[in-house]
């Protein structure tokens, strides 16, 4: 008798789940995943959209770009986001398992240099930063600042903040060995509020105001003067970043193996359209020229 | 075919022969047979599956030297800022120019075992002896399970707990450079060894028959004298084994010193200079890198020797344990 009765609870079991898995798969879901720099602006996006699509999931998770677009080439991951351009090998790897990368610039995001607010240092030129990063300079007082031995803090060598930083900044040559490797932009901010001798870099937005953190103005070379990721509110200035006169801004991109269908291609177009990059605005990233500068041409 | 068991029945007599109490004994004896083979099995799945990763880890690893000269990985030349070359000792596996240096990784592994280890040995060794020699019986059932407890916290939380307090502290009281460093990462990993080393040395010492102890007395030794003079040199094999197994756990210890050493991977032997391990590097990069790339079987090389010299520690210490059982005839 007992015997009998398992088969039946099995059938009520499968029955059960397979209606679940219907469930799910109505819903269409897209999968992003990459650079811990775009995390935040990526859930932003996703929770407006879903608000507005009651029938996509959007799953945002971060892990750095290299992570993200490995998870892309390995197929899983709908969206890879990343704030530095896919490197050949990456494409070619792609390739192999059958799929072209599609790439999509969605924002603008200024790096910004930090020191300890005791720090008295107020502006470098770019040569001085990658000398610092480099091991050329390891006292704050070849750059006008005190006697003091400087603490590099940079990134994992997933990051795309770290590659982004090594290619313009380093001009490809080595981070300096003793530099600390942080988990996070949010470690490195951490890391120099509490530093007094330390020197970060990182997205703009995880910097402005924190009292414990000066951003530093950078200038292009010697005879330039030096520029501030901000304006005077503490806002981002836009046009600086956009005419280059702040030298270290890069795109942040979204990746796509093939090119986007169904859900996922309404997704991007909304990101790249006027939502999604007020999105962009309001969490201090700066929006992609042409679209703002067009929104704003209309509104006045 | 089961004639035996039958016919032992049969004579005893105390159980009547129906057909049903001989197919339940049938039965019962091929579930004997199938447990048997199932406990077997899984005596082998051990060596199997060391085997297995052994061979998994060697052959990415050793694929490495494919696209990588063999001499990268001790060093390599690089342009300086004034376009001259130099000798660089690096692991910069991402770049234009990759760096795999493994200097840099097996320094730091070691700043941050070997102060680890000596630590907790201090700790362990003294902690081991009062179990075994001194300790009533009731502390003694106090203070084990504690230090077995020890054992069971999550390596995460003490490495949490090295980052946000233990490091501040460090840096307060010694005036270090980097706020985190190899000794905040080598006190981290004493925590986690402390129980190993105790517990074995616990087990090892009480494996010292008693008549050695008695003899010891009888010559009028006092207690002290007894425990350095006696007792622990007769169980010295198994407090070699003990620290070994530390060490090897130390080397291993992954989720303290990716938190807690500021992951900077130069080569350095001050201690409290900030360092990177072997298992941080792997920890931290493994999940970034696109599957059999250069940087991925770079990283199965540095598993491998890793894996390597865990083993070979892991096999001394074996190999000590099994010496004082012969010497103790136990």
């Amino acid at each position: 008798m007992k015997m009998r009765r398992i088969p039946a609870v099995a059938a009520v079991f499968a029955c059960g789940a397979a209606g679940l898995a219907g469930l799910l798969a109505a819903a269409d879901t897209i999968t992003v995943k990459g650079s811990d720099t775009m995390v935040i602006l990526g859930q932003r996006w996703a929770e407006e959209y879903m608000k507005a699509k009651k029938d996509v999931t959007i799953q945002v998770t971060g892990g750095g770009s290299g992570t993200g677009i490995a998870a892309l080439i390995n197929g899983t991951t709908t969206l890879a986001n990343s704030s530095r351009p896919i490197k050949a090998e990456e494409k070619e790897a792609a390739k192999k398992n059958g799929s072209d990368v599609v790439e999509f610039k969605t924002a603008m995001d200024a790096l910004a240099v930090v020191v300890s607010a005791s720090n008295p240092v107020d502006h470098l030129t770019m040569q001085q930063v990658g000398k610092i990063y480099t091991g050329y300079i390891s006292n704050w007082k070849q750059v006008g600042g005190p006697d003091k031995r400087i603490l590099r803090y940079t990134r994992e060598s997933n990051s795309g903040t770290y590659v982004f930083f090594k290619e313009h900044v380093l001009n490809n040559r080595d981070y300096a060995a003793d530099a600390q490797t942080m988990p996070g932009t949010s470690a490195v901010a951490e890391a120099v509020a509490k530093d007094p001798a330390g020197i970060g870099f990182g997205g703009v937005a995880y910097f402005a105001g924190n009292p414990k953190i000066k951003i530093l103005k950078i200038a292009k070379d010697d005879k330039s003067a030096p520029i501030s990721p901000l304006l005077a509110g503490g806002k981002v200035n836009f046009d600086a970043v956009w005419s280059e006169t702040y030298p270290i801004a890069r795109y942040l991109y979204v990746y796509s193996a093939g090119q986007p269908k169904g859900a996922a291609k309404e997704y991007l177009d909304w990101i790249l359209g006027p939502e999604g990059q007020k999105i962009v605005e309001k969490i201090e990233y700066v929006p992609m020229p042409g679209e703002a500068r067009a929104e704003r041409a209309a509104a006045n | 075919m089961d004639s035996r068991i039958e016919s032992k029945i049969g004579k005893a007599g105390t159980v009547p022969v129906v057909p049903g109490a001989v197919r339940r004994l049938r039965r019962g004896r091929w579930r004997e047979v199938f447990i048997e083979t199932f406990l077997r099995l899984n005596g082998f799945i051990a060596i199997a599956a060391i085997l297995l990763i052994f061979i998994f880890l060697f052959k990415e690893g050793i694929q490495a030297f494919r696209t990588i000269p063999a001499g990268h990985f001790l060093q390599s030349q690089e342009l300086d800022f004034d376009n001259v070359p130099q000798t660089v000792r690096l692991w910069q596996p991402v770049g234009q120019n990759p760096k795999y240096s493994l200097i840099p990784l097996l320094l730091g592994s070691f700043l941050v075992a070997l102060p680890g280890t000596l630590i907790a040995t201090i700790f362990g060794v003294a902690c081991g002896i009062y179990l075994a020699e001194i300790a009533g019986k009731r502390t003694r059932e106090v203070i084990k399970p504690a230090i077995e407890l020890l054992a069971g916290v999550p390596s995460v939380v003490i490495g949490f707990f090295c980052l946000a307090t233990l490091a501040t502290f460090v840096q307060d009281a010694l005036g270090t450079t980097f706020r985190l460093n190899a000794m905040v990462g080598a006190l981290g990993v004493s925590l986690v060894i402390v129980p190993v080393i105790a517990t074995m040395t616990d087990d090892a010492l009480r494996a010292v028959p008693g008549y050695l102890r008695e003899g010891a007395h009888a010559l009028g030794a006092n207690r002290w004298e007894t425990i350095t003079r006696v007792v622990v040199p007769a169980g010295a094999s198994g407090l070699v084994a003990a620290i070994l197994l530390g060490m090897g756990r130390a080397l291993g210890e992954t989720m303290i010193v990716l938190m807690a050493t500021g992951n900077a991977a130069q080569v350095t032997l001050n201690p409290f200079d900030s360092v990177r391990t072997m298992t941080a590097t792997i920890a931290a990069e493994l999940g970034a890198v696109p599957q059999g790339g250069e940087q991925y079987r770079a990283l199965f090389l540095v598993g491998s020797l890793l894996f390597v010299m865990t083993f070979l520690i892991n096999l001394v210490a074996e190999l000590a344990v099994a010496r004082m059982r012969r010497r103790l005839a136990l």
